[in-house]
């Protein structure tokens, strides 16, 4: 892994969020408080805007200096989680290196440990968690098998768009829909539909340049 | 969208500097991050910080000074602040006596307030604002939120701190507050965070939202808009029905009724449903014996109202009663 591919992940990160500006923020708008997108465009230009300072550091550095700025930045819960995320990512990076596949499978599923911790809900609850567990789980499974990363990235994109559409027919347990009850039905979750959106621009990216 | 607005992203940075200057015997403003503080810090007390999301004021800025808060937060428009600003806060307003943050049960706020409190140096303990029967709790889920009752549990938390207290017995006193409180909230508009640039809801003019938190997102449920007393009925009922599942006797029980403005509803109004509020919980036994009726806890122009009953008791009351100082409640002093 380089410190490269990160900071061409995050550029990707950048545009698809974006790109999407009216989606999430009717998806917010429909179960949540209007702000998602606003906050999400913030954190991934913050990170944009570091790139010459990122580029500097080793990747474990590089990811966690990308969680304290976002947690500083973002706020409202995708900030914490988010944050939780790259800092355990780099962090399980850092003790254990990053010179395979299976070595970076398992720093993202440390991450995404990471949020289930920091947020306290697990899959089925209508949160970004609906997404990040099974790419999660598709991915150490995958790399585990020593595939090719041209099948993992086609594979782990059609598990985020399933993940993120499984949310339309939850009721919210967790978050800021959790007060909806059953009118939460039939309304994609907007913290799963971003973080479906980065999982795809990051495999596309990936993709690119392989 | 029209609102008073230069730049969107300098709305934030020219309120609070507005705020500090028009209150500059009672606060001062920290920017980036950014926190307000009493004009003098306080000596040896438990020092009493919250903070929340920006669009609520006068929460929660409009409460620090004497008999109330040490620090208040500000994050963006309806968005947590975060953990830097906590820790930045403590640094400033701890006076030996440890730090007490209190928050509004929104997972958001939680999360934040949680990290700071992991990466404080100083003995600190947490109150969390539940008082919003709307959302019916479980130990599976999110739970309630922290809404209007949390003027009364800063009201009351603040004031024992300022009587030297020590961490624990705020602490206390504070979860005692919340637990005989309960708020719920009507919207009959929607707002528009200035950042989204359109309201977040669509709402028509014969309807309302039953149920709302303090953010514009919707509620229990929509219902056809109706004469006040018939939504006060409806209101004072969710509030009567959570005491009761919470086995809080309400016969011949004293009470503090709040009836809060969201931020576009005429005070005319408010003391409209503060009158028919009133005669409901009567009815019911219960004396109302401390008002407020305002604009505490808005959801920026939102119009619409909540109701909160908190049960008093010789040690809330003396709480509520004692002295306060600050910009938006003022008795006493």
């Amino acid at each position: 892994m380089k410190t490269s591919h990160i900071i061409n992940a995050a550029q990707a990160i950048q545009q698809a969020i974006l790109n999407n500006e009216s989606t999430l923020e009717s998806l917010d708008r429909e179960i949540g408080d209007g702000d998602h997108f606003i906050n999400m465009k913030r954190g991934a230009n913050t990170i944009v805007e570091m790139q010459a300072e990122l580029a500097t550091l080793t990747p474990d550095a590089a990811l966690n200096k990308i969680g304290m700025k976002l947690l500083s930045t973002i706020g409202g819960a995708s900030g914490p989680l988010l944050a939780s995320f790259f800092m355990s990512m780099g962090k399980t990076l850092k003790e254990n290196g990053d010179d395979s596949q299976l070595k970076i499978a398992a720093a993202f599923a440390a991450g995404v440990q990471a949020i289930i911790q920091r947020g306290k809900a697990d899959i089925g609850e209508k949160t970004m968690l609906d997404v990040l567990i099974p790419v999660s789980n598709q991915l150490v499974l995958l790399a585990a098998q020593n595939c090719e990363t041209q099948k993992i990235c086609t594979s782990l994109t059609s598990v985020a768009e399933a993940g993120m559409l499984s949310t339309k027919n939850l009721i919210a347990t967790k978050g800021r829909a959790a007060g909806l009850g059953e009118r939460a039905i039939g309304h994609i979750d907007p913290g799963a539909k971003s973080c479906q959106l980065m999982v795809e621009a990051v495999c596309k990216r990936i993709l690119l340049e392989a | 969208m029209k609102k008073f607005i230069n730049k969107t992203d300098d709305i934030l940075k020219e309120s609070l500097s507005g705020f500090a200057t028009a209150h500059a015997d009672l606060v001062s403003l920290h920017l980036e991050p950014n926190f307000l503080t009493r004009k003098t810090k306080a000596q040896n007390k438990v020092a009493i910080i919250s903070g929340g999301g920006s669009g609520h004021e006068p929460l929660h800025a409009g409460y620090i000074g004497n008999g109330m808060l040490d620090a208040a937060c500000p994050g963006h428009v309806f968005t947590s602040p975060t953990p830097d600003q906590m820790l930045a806060a403590a640094e400033s307003v701890y006076a030996d006596k440890g730090i007490l943050f209190i928050v509004k049960n929104y997972a958001g706020d939680v999360m934040n307030f949680e990290m700071a409190a992991e990466m404080l140096p100083f003995e600190h303990a947490t109150v969390l604002t539940s008082d919003d029967c709307a959302v019916i709790n479980s130990t599976y889920t999110t739970g309630r939120r922290g809404v209007a009752g949390t003027v009364i549990v800063e009201k009351c938390v603040g004031s024992l701190a300022e009587s030297g207290a020590d961490l624990q017995s705020c602490k206390t006193l504070g979860d005692k507050v919340n637990q005989r409180t309960a708020s719920i909230g009507v919207a009959l508009t929607s707002c528009t965070v200035p950042a989204a640039g359109r309201p977040t809801f669509d709402i028509s003019e014969t309807e309302l939202e039953m149920g709302v938190g303090i953010h514009g997102e919707p509620g229990r449920k929509r219902e056809s808009m109706r004469e006040a007393d018939e939504i006060v009925i409806e209101m004072a009922e969710a509030i009567l029905a959570d005491f009761k599942a919470k086995d809080l006797s309400l016969n011949q029980q004293e009470a503090l009724l709040l009836v809060n403005g969201f931020g576009a509803t005429p005070q005319m109004e408010l003391y409209l449903i503060y009158h028919a509020a009133t005669k409901l919980f009567t009815a019911h036994g219960i004396t109302i014996s401390r008002a407020l009726v305002g604009n505490y806890v808005t959801a920026l122009e939102m119009a619409g109202a909540s109701i909160t009953l908190c049960l008093l008791d010789d040690e809330i009351k003396r709480h509520w009663d004692s002295p306060v100082h600050t910009s938006a409640l003022r008795w006493g002093v």
